[in-house]
């Protein structure tokens, strides 16, 4: 420990009784990096978050955010934190702009309240209640909160869950700014194309365990593609390294063209169910 | 950077102060059952029994009411509001949100006592209000009455924001908070001389009153509201002011350490 990285946990246990919720998890961060956590519901991703932003305990291992030990806080190290929690519906009797230009009181650095509404789009919003907004509006509210303190590290627990495609481009649109800046982003989130879009690594947590990690390119046998086709009512699939010659073993089975044939290269998704599957306990989410 | 925030917990403290009068007028519900149901009583109860008068005095018994309800006031603006509000922070996230950014806890609570004091004087002054205009109840004129009332306001008041804070642990949701809550002030209200007249109420209900601080407030503020004669019908004939601090006080030390203790800002299980 004691490294160079913004978030470094190593072999992090977390039991709740007989559940092991965490089972020796090891993931780093190096600053201006942005890490996604993919993986099925309970598989651990919020457990472990919550732990690097102070909010749980652990039973095991170590962990440093930004050089601090989580489960001793302090005012000043929090400051250096944005925190972006699941499902939020708390505040709602004030106005956006009430809450953005009070929680700017927390920080020694905020950003400029009407700034940090512009950037997530609820200027038009500023005046109404919180509790008035629509899911995606809302949403866009919280990572206001979570990026007023200017923070060097960004904590986003599934943020555009419940985001049209629309919002969801212009949420990746507003957080790659943050990555511009510098800004250390944990992303943990269900949607691998939104992982792809924004994560410069990726790890897929299942069971409490690390099960893949690397590039969002790297990750599974994406050297592998993927031919799909029917043979009557059948959805036929097969991965392959030679899928030229695949196609050719499988034209000479069929009289003429190949029913629905497709050929493309394996993607996040692809790799990411296949990870998954192998894990059939696992229920796999909303994917 | 760390004293930066700490000698900050009471400006972000006054400004937390501000925050929740906002969420505590502009949230309908609270704002009913916390802050309009005494005025409402007063009404009703000013209305039926206001004109007659308390054994052989010649004191009505909106006189009477008229200080217990103020009592009961410190109750519900501080007890009863935050045992309710603060499990519903709990659950919706807002402790949480709050915990996770730099503001030191104690301007948490700064808050919390602020808004209970803004929100309890602004209740009082209606309730006054209502009392001499619709009741005709007589203000009290010596400074040593104002002197006690306003000592008895700013314990009550302390001892019961601790015990509000102290007795959100027990509702274990924000939804059925106020069943575990309200029944708690009203059977206070019942036993402690503010519905009906503490002396006439058995014995085994008024020592069981006695434990706890809105009788004394009550008894306080009937000393501030009655006239001196008045204090030969209480108990022990007189207004046992000194034991009124003392039990105050108390109560003040117990809530301070019971909340220390139990308050949480996630809900059980979770951490």
């Amino acid at each position: 420990m004691g490294g160079t990285h913004v978030i470094d946990a190593h072999q992090v246990v977390k039991n709740y009784g007989e559940f092991s919720a965490l089972a020796g998890v090891s993931v780093h961060v190096d600053a201006g990096e942005c890490l996604a956590l993919l993986g099925p519901n309970g598989a651990g991703k919020t457990t472990l978050t919550e732990i690097l932003e102070g909010y749980r305990t652990r039973d095991g291992g170590e962990v440093e955010v930004l050089g601090v030990d989580p489960s001793k806080p302090t005012g000043a190290w929090r400051s250096k934190l944005g925190i972006v929690l699941q499902n939020a519906s708390d505040l709602a009797d004030l106005t956006v702009n009430e809450t953005i230009t009070h929680f700017a009181r927390y920080y020694p650095n905020p950003a400029d309240p009407e700034q940090v509404i512009a950037a997530v789009g609820l200027t038009g919003k500023a005046a109404s209640r919180n509790g008035k907004l629509s899911g995606g509006q809302r949403r866009r509210l919280d990572v206001a909160l979570g990026i007023i303190g200017n923070p060097e590290v960004l904590f986003l627990d599934e943020p555009t869950t419940g985001f049209d495609p629309e919002a969801r481009r212009e949420f990746w649109v507003l957080i790659d700014r943050l990555k511009l800046e510098g800004t250390t982003i944990l992303l943990t989130t269900h949607y691998l194309d939104e992982a792809q879009y924004l994560a410069d690594r990726v790890a897929v947590i299942a069971r409490g365990l690390i099960v893949a990690h690397g590039t969002p390119d790297s990750i599974g046998h994406r050297g592998d593609a993927i031919v799909t086709w029917s043979e009557g009512k059948r959805e036929m699939s097969e991965s392959t390294t030679e899928p030229t010659a695949f196609v050719a073993a499988l034209a000479s089975k069929f009289d003429g063209e190949i029913p629905h044939l497709r050929v493309r290269r394996a993607s996040l998704e692809d790799a990411y169910l296949e990870l998954i599957a192998q894990d059939r306990d696992i229920h796999v989410g909303e994917q | 950077m760390t004293n930066f925030i700490r000698l900050d917990a009471v400006g972000m403290g006054m400004g937390r102060v501000g925050i929740e009068l906002k969420q505590f007028f502009r949230d309908r519900e609270s704002a009913v059952f916390n802050f309009l149901l005494p005025m409402i009583l007063l009404v009703i109860f000013g209305s039926v029994f206001g004109e007659q008068d308390l054994g052989d005095s010649d004191i009505t018994f909106s006189q009477y009411f008229v200080a217990g309800m103020i009592a009961s006031g410190i109750l519900y603006t501080s007890f009863q509001n935050l045992a309710i509000s603060i499990p519903m922070e709990r659950e919706d996230g807002t402790l949480k949100r709050l915990q996770g950014t730099p503001m030191p806890p104690a301007a948490f609570f700064i808050g919390k006592i602020g808004m209970v004091f803004v929100a309890y004087i602004a209740q009082v002054t209606i309730l006054i209000a209502v009392g001499v205009f619709f009741f005709d109840i007589d203000m009290p004129t010596t400074s040593f009455a104002i002197f006690t009332f306003i000592w008895i306001s700013i314990l009550g008041l302390i001892a019961t924001t601790l015990l509000g804070i102290a007795y959100s642990v027990v509702p274990k949701q924000g939804r059925g908070a106020a069943a575990l809550v309200s029944p708690v002030v009203l059977v206070l209200q019942f036993t402690s001389g503010v519905f009906f007249v503490f002396t006439d109420l058995p014995q085994w209900m008024q020592s069981f009153a006695s434990l706890f601080p809105l009788k004394w407030l009550a008894q306080g503020m009937r000393s501030v509201f009655l006239p001196e004669s008045a204090a030969a019908m209480e108990v022990n004939g007189s207004w046992e002011l000194g034991l009124t601090a003392i039990v105050l006080v108390v109560w003040i030390v117990l809530g301070a350490l019971l909340a220390t203790l139990f308050f949480r800002w996630t809900p059980r299980g979770e951490n």
